[in-house]
């Protein structure tokens, strides 16, 4: 080891803080999170410039098709994907399920996601995240949702959308939700923010910071029914952090060609030509699903509260 | 709503000093660009108006022209290396770093400046620091850390920095390579004539030391191009 120089000690380290488990999300700004499978779909993911993968057992898609209880995915098969790329690994917890989130957290994932997209195990508490090292990003669908999951020790956001169909309505309904509201609250004087959580039913010191600072305290990033290069660079301009693809990158015609122009037109989401070049000759696009022909039991945004 | 429904361990505001910006920026001001690919651009391009720059955004290669100085953020370093190839910025960098461009990289920025990597993954680099760097040196995310670390030539105590799923410098390859801080022997913050680079993030702290030391140096490097074309 190279002696030159000072080699200052540094101080006892902490783990688990607000900061590194908020931190790591900042870092991925601007990026794409995708959905895989298994070991063969991460390296794919990762090879077209995913700044992480989400590991789960079925895609949303497939999660829609298959009916029945969708949970946690098998150890065995995280594991694989953790060993076969270099950057961050997610996996989904159940809403509620805090052993799996223990599960998963012993398997050393970088980041769990508490999702809908999942049968929930408990229909009134989320996990309560404080109690964990590992940092969690949750869904919401408008602006105090957002901020519950907060208090709850969520150190990320993602706009639920509506996760395997393909249409990004209602991704569009929920960042437009959240922004908007936040937009609001930048309006109010300090007397009106006390309604304002009233009516949010979140705590006032959160819509404080969001109407200070304009943003979300934590990353923003948008989900559900991310499809095409157009729909990311749209969340993007929308005001999304970054963008999670579930099924539309392995459940298209040209997944790595796919997979790769997603994340091109995230970077350049205000550049039309790049995205105009980028689009071109993908091939077959996720199928999709109208939202009018989604029966209400079938919709997962409403899962979580 | 009780008070008691704020949880203890959630500091209100605590991101609010690496959200703001100064208030304007003075003529004369060093013009700094932050690549601005993917990663945390925002908090440097907040970071170096507190310490007086004008900072811009590099997105294309055209933008590069209008910089005295870069940032290269944290983020993802295998996102940022093919992106910086597939939008023919890497190649552009590298030849203004050759002709003495100042550059200050953090965590993945440290990783894209190296000359080499200690693990074969084969992803696109910048070069120009001669080290030889190793990726994830401290674990995954469940190894991340806050500290305080004392930085050679950084006056006024430790400097506060958070480790996320941080590089480390494995081997110094030259000798005009200064080492001004290490952990357990492997240098974290390092200096190679115009190039600064850390393996942590000073920039989503609000300690903004090291910001203001690269903006001085960037300033520096600027008047004596100003004075050399007078």
């Amino acid at each position: 080891m190279s002696e030159q120089g000072s080699t200052a000690a540094a101080s006892s380290p902490e783990r688990g803080t607000v900061r590194v488990k908020r931190g790591l999300a900042d870092m991925l700004k601007g990026g794409v999170i995708m959905d895989v499978v298994d070991a063969e779909q991460a390296r794919i993911a990762e090879a077209a410039g995913a700044v992480a993968v989400m590991a789960l057992e079925r895609v949303p898609a497939d999660i829609r098709a298959d009916g029945g209880v969708a949970r946690m995915s098998d150890p065995q098969m995280i594991d694989q994907i953790v060993e076969a790329v270099s950057i961050p690994v997610m996996a989904k917890a159940r809403i509620g399920h805090f052993v799996e989130a223990q599960v998963l957290q012993s398997l050393g994932v970088d980041y769990v996601d508490e999702s809908e997209v999942l049968t929930p195990a408990d229909e009134a508490n989320h996990i309560d995240k404080w109690r964990f090292d590992v940092p969690f990003v949750c869904g919401a669908t408008n602006l105090g949702e957002a901020l519950r999951r907060l208090s709850e020790g969520a150190a990320m956001i993602r706009s639920k959308g509506e996760a395997g169909t393909g249409n990004v309505v209602e991704a569009t309904r929920h960042m437009r939700s959240i922004t908007a509201e936040i937009r609001r609250l930048a309006t109010m004087d300090e007397t009106e923010l006390y309604q304002a959580a009233k009516h949010h039913q979140a705590p006032v010191e959160l819509i404080r910071e969001c109407a200070e600072t304009g943003r979300l305290p934590v990353v923003l990033f948008t989900a559900g029914g991310i499809a095409t290069p157009a729909d990311a660079a749209m969340m993007m301009q929308l005001g999304a952090d970054g963008v999670f693809v579930g099924s539309g990158i392995f459940k298209s015609g040209n997944p790595d060609q796919r997979a790769q122009a997603i994340v091109e037109a995230t970077t350049h989401f205000d550049d039309p030509e790049v995205v105009a070049k980028v689009s071109r000759g993908l091939g077959e696009a996720m199928v999709g699903i109208e939202m009018s022909e989604l029966p209400a039991d079938q919709q997962y945004a409403g899962r979580g509260w | 709503m009780s008070a008691s429904f704020v949880p203890s361990r959630w500091v209100p505001g605590d991101r609010l000093a690496t959200r703001r910006a100064a208030p304007s920026v003075a003529a004369g001001a060093p013009t700094i660009g932050v690549l601005a690919l993917q990663g945390d651009v925002l908090e440097h391009l907040r970071a170096l108006e507190r310490c007086g720059a004008r900072a811009v955004t590099v997105r294309r290669a055209d933008q590069l022209a209008a910089v005295d100085g870069l940032v290269l953020p944290g983020g993802e370093s295998t996102t940022i290396g093919k992106l910086l190839d597939r939008f023919g910025l890497r190649l552009p960098i590298r030849a203004r770093i050759d002709a003495g461009l100042p550059v200050f990289g953090t965590c993945a920025g440290m990783i894209l400046l190296s000359d080499e990597l200690d693990q074969a993954v084969g992803q696109p680099l910048i070069g120009g620091l001669a080290v030889r760097t190793r990726r994830n040196a401290f674990g995954r995310q469940r190894d991340s850390f806050d500290t305080r670390l004392e930085v050679a030539g950084i006056a006024g105590g430790p400097i506060d920095v958070a480790f996320i799923r941080a590089p480390r410098v494995e081997r110094v390859l030259r000798d005009d390579v200064e080492v001004l801080a290490a952990i357990d022997g492997h240098p974290v913050v390092v200096r190679q004539g115009a190039l600064l680079a850390t393996a942590f993030h000073p920039e989503v702290t609000g300690d903004d030391r090291l910001h203001a030391a690269f903006v001085a140096s960037v300033r520096s490097a600027h008047d004596r191009g100003q004075r050399t074309i007078a």
